[in-house]
C-alpha cells in the first residue's frame, strides 16, 4: 500500500470553550477525492484550515508523504503543496486572471504576464477549466472566478486541493463541469478535499467520505459501499424522518400584499426584478433559492430598510381592514401606522441583535422608546428577558450575559423570542435555523408553526428545500431576482424545486 | 516541490479565553502595573544612579505634599491643607471633564480626535467675552458675564464638534481625519485672537481682568476656613462641577434612551437601522453633547484656572483624556481612577525630571513604559497562552 498524501492524526482545536474539532482523524491517497461533511458548524472549515495553515492545532499531528510536519502558515502549506480554494474568493477585482494567478509569487527573471497567461492556458488546457487570462475578475461570474482560485493553487504546484463547499454558489450545470475537472486531477495524481454538505454530489465525485458531527470524527466509509441515508445517519446522530408538523391553514386572509416591485442594488445589478406574491395570515408562506437570489433584499424591503425602484407594498390591517402602502417607508413610520411586523434577519449578530449587549438589553431594541421619559426602563425587558428564557429554553448564565456569549441556537432563541414577543401580524425569518442543532430547529419549527396557528402570516426563508416541504404551505421559489414558481407545500417536489432555482440562470446565460 | 527540512513547532500559540474571574482580570492588572514600576525603576537608576525608591518618595510627593513625621498635624490632615494635592485634583478634574466629553462619541465609534480643539474654540470663546465685557456696566453683573461666558465656550465647544458630525452625518466623510483638522484650525485662530488682543506683539496674553476679576470664577472662603489649603479656594468650583458632570454622564450612558441608542449605533449601524433608529440624527446630537462638555472644559480652564488663553490651553489633555477613556472602557466612574493614574504619574514624572536635572522627556517615557504596560496586559485578560504539548 503506498504512502497516503496527507494524513491527520488525532487533530484537536479549541475556541475558547467550544471545542471545533476533537480527535480528528483523516486520510487522503494519492489521485483520490475525499468528501468532508458535515452539517453546519460541524467544524470542516475550522479542520480544513488548519491543513491550510490559519489556524494552529492544539494538538494531534499531520503528515504528508508519511513524514510529520508543522504548518504554521498559509505560505507553509503551500511549501507542502496544500492549496485551499476558500468560500469566499480573494481576488483582486480589478486585475485579469493571470494577474491575479501571479499575484505575491517571487518568481525569479523578469515578470512576463504573457507567459504566466501562457501557464495559465495549459493548466486549464490540461484539466479541462474554460477561462480566458486576460479577462478582469469584475467581469467574471462566480463560478469563473472560482475556476480562477484553482487555477491559482494549481500554478503554485499544488498536490493537495482543498475545496470548501466549492457547489455552494453554483448552478447545477456548473456542478456537474467543476466535478469534470476534479475528475481529470484526480486522474492527474491529485489529492483533493471537498467540503459539502450535499449528499448526491457526495455520492457522485467521492471516493471516500469523512464525517463530521459537532467537531467529532465520526467515521470515513468507502463512497461505493454506502448510501444516503446511512451518510445522513452518521451525520445527524440518528436517522430521522423530518416529521415536522403542520396543520391547515384556519381563516386565513390576504395580509401582505407585494406588487412588481423592483430593486437595483449598490452595483447596479437588479437584485428584486418584478416581484408580485401575497402573504396570508395563518400560513407558512417559504421561499427557496440559492443563496444571494434576492432573499435578503426582499425581507429587507418589506421591513423598510431598502429603497424600492417601483412597486407596491400593501399590508392589510387585520382589524379595521384598512389598506396601507409601506413601499419606501423607514421601520419607525411602519410600526407608527399600526403594522405589527417582526423580522428575524439573517445576520443575527450584526443586525438583529447587539453582540455586546446582554439579553435585558436586546430585549429592550423594540420597547426601549415607549413612553415619555427620557430614561430607558428596563422592567418590562427584563421580565420579557426571564420569559424567554425560560419559555424557549435558552441556555445561559442570565439575562444580563452578553448574547455572544451565547450558541447559535439561544442567540437565535433570543432574537426570535423577542420578535414574537411583539405579537406580530406578519413574521419574517430568514434562514432562522442556519448553524442550529437539529433540537433547537426543531424548537424554531414549533415557534413559527404556533405563530401560523395564531393567524400571523409567517415568511419562512429557507436553504433546506426538504425542511420548506414539511412545514410551509406554500413556497415561492427565487432565482436571480425573479420569482419562478410558487408552489403548494403539500405537493411539491424535492426536483421540481430545484429546477426552478436554477431555470433563471440556465435559461438566461 | 521537496518538502522543507524538519521546522521546529512553536513552543507556545495563543488561545482565546472564555470569560475571565474578576479576580484573575485583576491579578494580572497589578502584576502589570508592579511590571511598570520594575522597569521604569530601573530607567530612573540608568538615568539618575539613585534608589528606585528615592523615585518613588518623588513621584507620591508631586501629588500629595511632603509628609513631615514632626508634625503634629495627622496624614490626611497634612495632604489636605497641602498645595500639591489640590493642584493634583485640579489637574485630575481637567483631564476629567475632557475625557467625558469624549466618551460618548468614542462609544459610539465616533473616533473624535478633535477635543483640542473644541476645548480651545470653547476657550477662546470665552475668553473674548471676558475681554470685551470688562468695564462700566459689567464691573456691577459679575454673574451675567459668567452666564454670558458659559453660553459661549458651550456654542463655542459644540460649533467645532458639529461641524465634522454634519460632514460624517451627510457624506461619510472620515471624522478622525477631519477632527484632526479641526484643531489646527482652533490653534491658528486662538494665535490670531491673541495677536488682535495684544497689540504690542508679545504674542503672550497676560491674565485679563487682573483687578476687577470679571468672569473670574469666585474664590470659596470656606475651604480655607475648614482648615483646606489656600489653593482650594482656587480650585474648588472646578472639581465641584466636573464631580457633577461625572455622575451626569454616567446616568445618561447608563440609562437614558439617548445613551442606549449611542451604544446600538456604535455596536452595530446595520442594527440601528433595523430597529428604526436615526443613525444621522444620533451621531449629531451625540457630537452636540460632546462639543458642550469640550466648551465647559474651555470655560473652566479660563475662568476657573488660567484668567487667560494661550494655544497650550488645553495642556494636550484633548488626547490624553482618549486614553483615559479608552482605559476606564467609557466608565464615567472609572475614569476617576484612571485620570487620577495619569495625573499621579505625569506631576510626579515632570517632578522628577525638574529635580534631576532632566527635561520634560524623562516624564513622558515613564509614563509611557506604564501606560504600555497597562494597554499590554488587557492581551493577558483576553488571550492566554498554552504550550505546545504533543502526543504519540
Amino acid at each position: 500500500m503506498s504512502t497516503p498524501a496527507i494524513v491527520l492524526k488525532n487533530i484537536t482545536k479549541t475556541f475558547g470553550q467550544i471545542v471545533a474539532n476533537k480527535n480528528i482523524n483523516l486520510s487522503v491517497d494519492r489521485g483520490e477525492i475525499v468528501a468532508l461533511l458535515g452539517e453546519n458548524g460541524s467544524g470542516k472549515t475550522t479542520l480544513m484550515n488548519m491543513i491550510a495553515g490559519i489556524y494552529f492545532p492544539d494538538e494531534g499531528q499531520i503528515f504528508i508523504d508519511g513524514s510529520e510536519v508543522v504548518i504554521k502558515s498559509p505560505k507553509g502549506a503551500f511549501r507542502y503543496g496544500i492549496g485551499m480554494i476558500h468560500q469566499h474568493f480573494k481576488l483582486v477585482d480589478l486585475f485579469s486572471a493571470a494577474e491575479n494567478v501571479a499575484l505575491g509569487l517571487k518568481e525569479k527573471g523578469k515578470f512576463d504576464i504573457k507567459e504566466v497567461a501562457e501557464r495559465v492556458r495549459q493548466i486549464s488546457g490540461r484539466y479541462g477549466f474554460d477561462i480566458d487570462p486576460n479577462k478582469k475578475i469584475y467581469e467574471m461570474s462566480v463560478s469563473e472566478k472560482q475556476t480562477v482560485e484553482i487555477i491559482k493553487v494549481l500554478y503554485r504546484g499544488a498536490n493537495i486541493l482543498i475545496l470548501d463547499e466549492p457547489t455552494a454558489v453554483l448552478t447545477p450545470q456548473e456542478t456537474q463541469k467543476l466535478f469534470a475537472v476534479l475528475r481529470n486531477m484526480k486522474k492527474d495524481g491529485k489529492s483533493i478535499i471537498i467540503i459539502t454538505h450535499k449528499l448526491h454530489e457526495v455520492l457522485s465525485i467521492s471516493d471516500n467520505v469523512v464525517v463530521l458531527r459537532k467537531g467529532e470524527y465520526v467515521g470515513t466509509v468507502k463512497t461505493a459501499e454506502t448510501d444516503e441515508a446511512q451518510l445522513t445517519e452518521m451525520m445527524v446522530g440518528k436517522k430521522i424522518a423530518l416529521n415536522i408538523e403542520r396543520s391547515e391553514p384556519e381563516e386565513s386572509a390576504d395580509r401582505l400584499f407585494v406588487r412588481g416591485i423592483d430593486l437595483t442594488n449598490h452595483d447596479g445589478v437588479k437584485v428584486l426584478d418584478d416581484i408580485t406574491f401575497t402573504a396570508r395570515s395563518g400560513e407558512i408562506l417559504g421561499i427557496a433559492g440559492i443563496a444571494g437570489s434576492g432573499q435578503k433584499e426582499l425581507l429587507e424591503a418589506i421591513a423598510g430598510l431598502q429603497k424600492l425602484d417601483g412597486g407596491e407594498i400593501v399590508y392589510v390591517n387585520p382589524a379595521s381592514g384598512q389598506e396601507e402602502d409601506l413601499r419606501n417607508k423607514t421601520p419607525i413610520q411602519i410600526r407608527e401606522l399600526g403594522v405589527r411586523l417582526s423580522f428575524v434577519p439573517e445576520d443575527r449578530l450584526g443586525m438583529g441583535l447587539v453582540g455586546n449587549m446582554d439579553i435585558i438589553d436586546n430585549m429592550m431594541l423594540r420597547s426601549y422608546k415607549k413612553g415619555r421619559s427620557v430614561f430607558v426602563e428596563r422592567k418590562g425587558p427584563r421580565e420579557l428577558a426571564d420569559k424567554v428564557i425560560s419559555d424557549l429554553e435558552v441556555v445561559t448564565p442570565g439575562p444580563t450575559t452578553p448574547v455572544r456569549r451565547l450558541s447559535g441556537g439561544n442567540v437565535q432563541k433570543v432574537l426570535v423570542g423577542r420578535e414574537i414577543a411583539a405579537a406580530p401580524t406578519v413574521l419574517m425569518a430568514a434562514y432562522p435555523v442556519r448553524g442550529l442543532d437539529i433540537n433547537s430547529s426543531y424548537a424554531i419549527y414549533n415557534l413559527l408553526n404556533e405563530q401560523k396557528r395564531k393567524g400571523v402570516a409567517v415568511i419562512f426563508v429557507g436553504e433546506d428545500l426538504d425542511v420548506l416541504i414539511e412545514l410551509c404551505d406554500r413556497i415561492l421559489v427565487l432565482c436571480a431576482g425573479r420569482v419562478t414558481g410558487i408552489l403548494n407545500g403539500r405537493d411539491a417536489d424535492k426536483s421540481e424545486i430545484g429546477l426552478l432555482m436554477t431555470r433563471q440562470s440556465g435559461g438566461n446565460d | 516541490m521537496s518538502a522543507p527540512k524538519k521546522i521546529h513547532e512553536p513552543p507556545f500559540h495563543i488561545v482565546k479565553r472564555p470569560a475571565i474571574a474578576p479576580w484573575k482580570a485583576l491579578l494580572i492588572r497589578a502584576i502589570a502595573i508592579a511590571a511598570a514600576l520594575a522597569v521604569s525603576s530601573l530607567v530612573l537608576f540608568v538615568l539618575t544612579k539613585k534608589s528606585p525608591f528615592e523615585a518613588m518618595r518623588l513621584v507620591y510627593e508631586a501629588s500629595f505634599g511632603v509628609f513631615n513625621k514632626n508634625s503634629d498635624r495627622g496624614f490626611f490632615a497634612q495632604v489636605f491643607t497641602g498645595r500639591r494635592f489640590w493642584a493634583m485634583l485640579q489637574d485630575l478634574c481637567m483631564l476629567l471633564v475632557i475625557a467625558l466629553a469624549v466618551t460618548p462619541a468614542f462609544k459610539m465609534k465616533y473616533w473624535n480626535l478633535g477635543a483640542q480643539g473644541q476645548v480651545l474654540f470653547g476657550g477662546l470663546c470665552s475668553v473674548a467675552v471676558m475681554f470685551y465685557l470688562s468695564s462700566g456696566y459689567w464691573e456691577t453683573h459679575k454673574a451675567l458675564v459668567l452666564l454670558l461666558m458659559i453660553a459661549a465656550a458651550v456654542a463655542g465647544g459644540i460649533v467645532w464638534a458639529v461641524i465634522p458630525a454634519l460632514f460624517k452625518a451627510r457624506w461619510n466623510t472620515n471624522e478622525s481625519l477631519f477632527t484632526l483638522m479641526m484643531n489646527y484650525i482652533a490653534i491658528q485662530l486662538v494665535s490670531c485672537m491673541i495677536n488682535v488682543w495684544v497689540p504690542t506683539g508679545s504674542s503672550v496674553m497676560g491674565v485679563v481682568n487682573q483687578n476687577t476679576q470679571i468672569g473670574w470664577l469666585p474664590n470659596m472662603t470656606f475651604p480655607e476656613a475648614w482648615g483646606m489649603s489656600p489653593s482650594a479656594k482656587n480650585y474648588f468650583f472646578n472639581i465641584v462641577i466636573v464631580l457633577v458632570l461625572t455622575a451626569v454622564m454616567f446616568v445618561y450612558l447608563r440609562y437614558s434612551k439617548h445613551g442606549y441608542e449611542l451604544s446600538v449605533v456604535g455596536e452595530s449601524v446595520n442594527t440601528a437601522n433595523y430597529i428604526g433608529i436615526n443613525v444621522k440624527k444620533v451621531i449629531i446630537r451625540t457630537l452636540v453633547f460632546s462639543g458642550l462638555l469640550c466648551g465647559v472644559a474651555g470655560f473652566l480652564l479660563v475662568s476657573g484656572t488660567d484668567h487667560s488663553i494661550t494655544t497650550g490651553l488645553d495642556r494636550g489633555y484633548g488626547f490624553t483624556a482618549i486614553i483615559v477613556a479608552w482605559l476606564a472602557k467609557f466608565n464615567p466612574l472609572t475614569m476617576i481612577l484612571t485620570s487620577f493614574l495619569i495625573i499621579f504619574l505625569d506631576r510626579g514624572a515632570s517632578d522628577i525630571a525638574m529635580n534631576m536635572g532632566f527635561n520634560e522627556s524623562v516624564g513622558d517615557i515613564i509614563t509611557g513604559i506604564i501606560i504600555f504596560f497597562i494597554i499590554g496586559c488587557e492581551f493577558f485578560i483576553n488571550y492566554r497562552i498554552v504550550k505546545t504539548h504533543r502526543e504519540g
